[in-house]
């Protein structure tokens, strides 16, 4: 069995040289030299198509169950359940732009300690369900946010964090501000304030929380609920 | 060497230099015309002996055009000089000093991002804070403010 390619010839003999597959398909490597070539290699990671998110199979029986006579019986209890274990265990992704991060590691230090409310702040995109964009988001940095973003399993959520994540905040009128993170991804909860203190932000994760367990099978995003004092 | 001797000094090597009357805690302000500012550097480092470039920038000043600032220091003795030339009117285009200070290569490069002022000599002329496909130079007056940047403005 040929094994190896030419660039293995200079191996010791007696040592099988591992073969190596090709990547399939062939996507350059990202390269860091400037912003131009990012912005390359980010159309070749296009996003999903909106109806990507379920298989089209569980789309199916889900709809079936659902249009069966007493059916709407499963689903909701089963929806009910799902949205109980997603709003329990939401993992915020360690995203700290500004000096709203600082109050964001308040909120997750020990005093207000939102690992009781099921949030444990890790430091991966792929294990987590949360993003808190807490600070200003600038035009370079656009990109990075969302290919970070982009890499965070479905369901996912957003939370912007502060005046600058909303709008901009005091530097709407800088030329190089993007004015509001809703400009570049989705934003389930805005948390006003500059920077908003811990009880602001955990507010916002409760409202958030709150709005997960009114989640719908659909996928599609229900509507704000929020608490009244 | 005190700042009264520097002033003496740059007076009679420059003789179209405009010096700022002295002043306390102030550094020695030289204004030269641009096609001295190559020279007054090279006069600063060598008699001088300001070795150490501090900084370069740029003011506009809308209607006269841009004006180029650096700042150089005496490393021993309390000597601080100011250069500064005005490019005119419609000019954007000025000397460089990174020849002589290694340091301003960065600076001249920031300067040409924020004001499109062409430094002839540089070795490496191009945007360095902004994105290579930035239009305009923001840090101009005439520069609007919410010029559209697709995507994400």
């Amino acid at each position: 069995m040929p094994i190896g390619n030419g660039s293995s010839s200079g191996s010791k003999p007696g040592h099988r040289p591992v073969a190596v597959k090709p990547p399939i398909p062939e996507i350059p490597a990202p390269v860091w030299r400037s912003f131009k070539d990012l912005q390359e290699w980010e159309q070749l990671h296009q996003e999903r198509p909106e109806g990507d998110k379920h298989s089209a199979a569980f789309v199916s029986i889900t709809e079936g169950i659902h249009s069966f006579p007493g059916g709407f019986v499963v689903t909701t209890v089963a929806d009910a359940f799902l949205n109980w274990a997603r709003k329990s265990s939401v993992w915020p992704v360690t995203f700290g732009l500004a000096c709203c991060a600082i109050e964001m590691m308040a909120t997750f230090a020990s005093r207000f300690d939102v690992e009781r409310l099921g949030m444990v702040p890790w430091a991966s995109p792929r294990h987590s369900d949360l993003m808190i964009v807490s600070g200003t988001v600038n035009i370079k940095m656009a990109p990075m946010l969302k290919r970070i973003y982009e890499q965070m399993p479905d369901p996912k959520w957003a939370v912007s964090m502060g005046s600058c994540a909303n709008s901009g905040g005091p530097f709407r009128h800088g030329y190089f501000v993007v004015k509001g993170v809703d400009r570049v991804i989705p934003v389930d909860v805005y948390v006003p304030g500059c920077p908003p203190p811990p009880e602001s932000l955990l507010n916002g994760l409760l409202l958030l929380q709150d709005q997960i367990s009114h989640f719908r099978r659909t996928g599609k995003r229900a509507e704000p609920n929020p608490k009244v004092d | 060497m005190t700042p009264a001797q520097a002033r003496t000094l740059v007076s009679e090597r420059f003789p179209a230099a405009q010096i700022e009357p002295p002043a306390e805690g102030a550094p020695v302000t030289v204004t030269v015309p641009p096609d001295q500012w190559f020279a007054l550097a090279r006069f600063a480092k060598d008699d001088l002996r300001c070795r150490f470039f501090s900084f370069l920038s740029a003011v506009d000043w809308k209607d006269q055009g841009l004006e180029v600032v650096a700042r150089l220091d005496h490393l021993d003795d309390r000597v601080g000089l100011m250069m500064k030339t005005k490019l005119g009117p419609g000019v954007s285009a000025c000397p460089s000093i990174t020849p002589i200070f290694r340091g301003a290569d960065w600076m001249e490069r920031e300067a040409y991002d924020m004001f499109g002022i062409r430094f002839e000599g540089h070795p490496d002329l191009r945007r360095i804070l902004l994105t290579d496909d930035w239009e305009g130079h923001p840090l101009l007056k005439s520069y609007a403010v919410d010029t559209p940047h697709p995507p994400y403005r």
